[in-house]
């Protein structure tokens, strides 16, 4: 529906477009079952950025902080890109395998990795 | 010859209705060009009964006897070192989110009643509209003289109004406020008189002003029986607008129920913030935040939906998600708050075990399955040194702008994402009551200016944590990190230690 307003057709400046962000992309990333984390975390990120860089470099970067995290194998993490099952590669970019601005990741580690 | 003394309500009369005139030279809809685009229909404005016959004289001498009660208890809070009389130091953190959050929406209340009362058609509505604008100003002002005492000792008080516009957690209460201003004249009357001020107020004032008589805060009691017959007023205006509405003209009752389900589920978010503020900030605790929520909403709001139901109107959508989550929601808060204390102008702490006790007593389905498990273990890391931050920087939902830290209903382990697409972008929110309100509005929403985007834009100060918080001016090392080992505890420990009574020596 459209917002009433005084002058129909109203519209107004989308803040976080794209290229808005420097050449990165936002990207949120949530590891599911760990609760002391509150919630999702926001990164600014290159399309570019190959998947093996955020799983070696800066998952670790946000979540090593709990002690949980050393027994992670993320190899075998079951993940979810925007609300469907994903399987990705590491060797390809967050852009080629489907990440886009404001895309949401999400990943289940331990026992639930293969829930 | 001698005038005749009117009666009152001549008098009454006279100051109102008796002031407006009807244009002549200028058309109606040119003179009130926001009275008609948001597809309200009143066709007779005098239908307007005036719920309180207040006459701008007898408000002054009203407003002047509370005034002068207020500053001599402030006169004497600051003479006798009122701060000393609180139960514990962690207290002023509730009053610290107070100033922050709440005090300028006071005066953005008052700005936005002043529109009103310029704005609105009928005289005896544009009249309560000012009289409200006086009493926001009002309220801002004593709330800024009142905690202007504790700013002499503690942290986190000395800029709010510059944090109100900037800080993560109060664009939660400024974007809530932005997004009534922006509304026309009868959607803000709708949310503020009547879902806040009305529906919610009780969650917000009885929370803040039986919290401060409990810790020993006499100050922002005393502010809050000022403000108390104030409230009284704004409550009233509430109700009386929106059944004035509804009464106008049946085409009005569903563009009402929208705004009203609408406001509810924005006023039952920022609550997330006082329910937070009930059951973890309060040494002495006055009820729970489930407690208050039964008594304030479930059964007051219940008496009320009820009776509203002879207009076609009925309870808001979504009341029952807020009756399920709230075992959940003010530990989900807690939880965002302890995750950010570096980047916030409060401080949040371990909780003790009498403390979880109450939470366990007040919270049996909920507390110690899920929530006292994630509290041990942040001791833990405490107790070894590492008290737990969060590195990232959080999702925010587009709508409350709360980080996305609510869970699904029924399934406290897994959050609730809800995503929206708009103009060939995705829109996150946290709930559906938060994506039905950015589904209705797209347009608006997607120019939200969320605090974490905003960073990674470039716009808040810099691209590292110390440059963004010496732009919010939080004071590094004193207004934020975790309250054991802040400068504030190292104070409030010295004072106590002073005023311990000495120990009889024993006969030895």
């Amino acid at each position: 529906m459209a917002t009433a307003s005084l002058h129909p057709g109203y519209t107004g400046p989308v803040r976080d477009r794209v290229e808005n962000f420097n050449g990165a992309q936002l990207v949120y990333v949530h590891w599911e079952e760990h609760l002391n984390f509150c919630s999702a975390i926001t990164l600014p990120l290159p399309p570019q950025t190959p998947f093996a860089a955020l799983t070696g470099e800066i998952l670790p970067s946000l979540y090593a902080v709990d002690p949980e995290w050393a027994e992670v194998d993320l190899s075998k993490a079951r993940w979810m890109l925007d609300g469907a099952d994903w399987t990705p590669d590491p060797a390809r970019s967050l852009a080629d395998q489907g990440v886009g601005h404001k895309s949401l990741i999400r990943f289940w580690t331990g026992p639930s990795a293969t829930a | 010859m001698t005038p005749r003394k009117m009666s009152l309500k001549q008098k009454y009369g006279a100051y109102t209705r008796g002031l407006d005139w009807k244009p002549t030279y200028q058309r109606e809809d040119d003179v009130f060009p926001f009275a008609k685009y948001e597809g309200i229909k009143i066709h007779d404005w005098d239908a307007w009964e005036d719920p309180f016959k207040l006459t701008m004289d007898a408000y002054w001498k009203f407003q002047a006897e509370k005034e002068r009660k207020l500053y001599a208890v402030i006169d004497s809070m600051a003479q006798n070192n009122g701060q000393l009389g609180i139960t514990d130091a962690r207290y002023l953190n509730a009053v610290k989110l107070f100033i922050q959050g709440v005090t300028p929406l006071e005066y953005q209340a008052h700005r936005h009643f002043a529109h009103l009362a310029r704005h609105l058609p009928g005289a005896g509505l544009r009249v309560a509209a000012q009289m409200q604008s006086i009493d926001e100003l009002r309220h801002c002002q004593t709330q800024i003289h009142t905690i202007s005492h504790y700013n002499k000792y503690f942290d986190g008080i000395h800029d709010f109004t510059h944090m109100h516009d900037r800080l993560w957690y109060l664009s939660v209460p400024k974007s809530f406020f932005d997004d009534a201003t922006s509304a026309g004249p009868f959607e803000f009357l709708t949310s503020i008189s009547f879902a806040f001020e009305y529906v919610l107020t009780n969650l917000l004032f009885v929370p803040f002003m039986s919290g401060a008589a409990y810790n020993g805060d006499m100050a922002t009691v005393t502010f809050g029986f000022s403000a108390q017959s104030d409230e009284s007023r704004h409550m009233t205006l509430g109700l009386e607008a929106v059944r004035f509405l509804l009464e106008q003209d049946e085409a009005n009752v569903p563009i009402v129920q929208g705004w009203i389900d609408k406001w509810f589920w924005r006023g039952y978010r920022l609550l997330s913030l006082v329910g937070m503020m009930m059951d973890y900030m309060l040494p002495k605790k006055v009820m729970s935040w489930g407690e208050a929520w039964e008594t304030y909403y479930e059964q007051a709001g219940g008496a009320l939906f009820a009776d509203l139901a002879r207009y076609g109107i009925r309870e808001p959508k979504y009341a029952d998600v807020a009756k399920a989550e709230k075992g959940h929601m003010t530990h989900q808060a807690w939880g965002i708050f302890y995750n950010y204390t570096h980047a916030a102008a409060m401080h949040t702490w371990d909780i003790d075990e009498a403390h979880m006790a109450w939470l366990r007593e007040k919270y049996p389905d909920t507390f110690a399955q899920h929530y006292e498990p994630r509290y041990r273990k942040w001791r833990e890391q405490a107790e070894e040194g590492k008290r737990f931050y969060n590195n990232g920087l959080p999702q925010l939902c587009q709508v409350c702008q709360i980080p996305m830290a609510f869970t699904e209903v029924g399934d406290p382990n897994t959050i609730s994402f809800r995503v929206s697409e708009h103009g060939g972008d995705r829109f996150h929110t946290c709930s559906d009551g938060c994506k039905d309100i950015f589904d209705h509005e797209p347009e608006k929403y997607a120019q939200a200016w969320l605090p974490v985007h905003q960073i990674f834009q470039g716009a808040c100060g810099g691209a590292t944590l110390p440059e963004v918080l010496d732009w919010y001016h939080i004071n590094q090392g004193a207004d934020n990190m975790d309250y054991a080992g802040s400068p504030e505890e190292e104070q409030w420990n010295r004072w106590m230690e002073g005023r311990r009574p000495v120990v009889p020596v024993a006969a030895e």
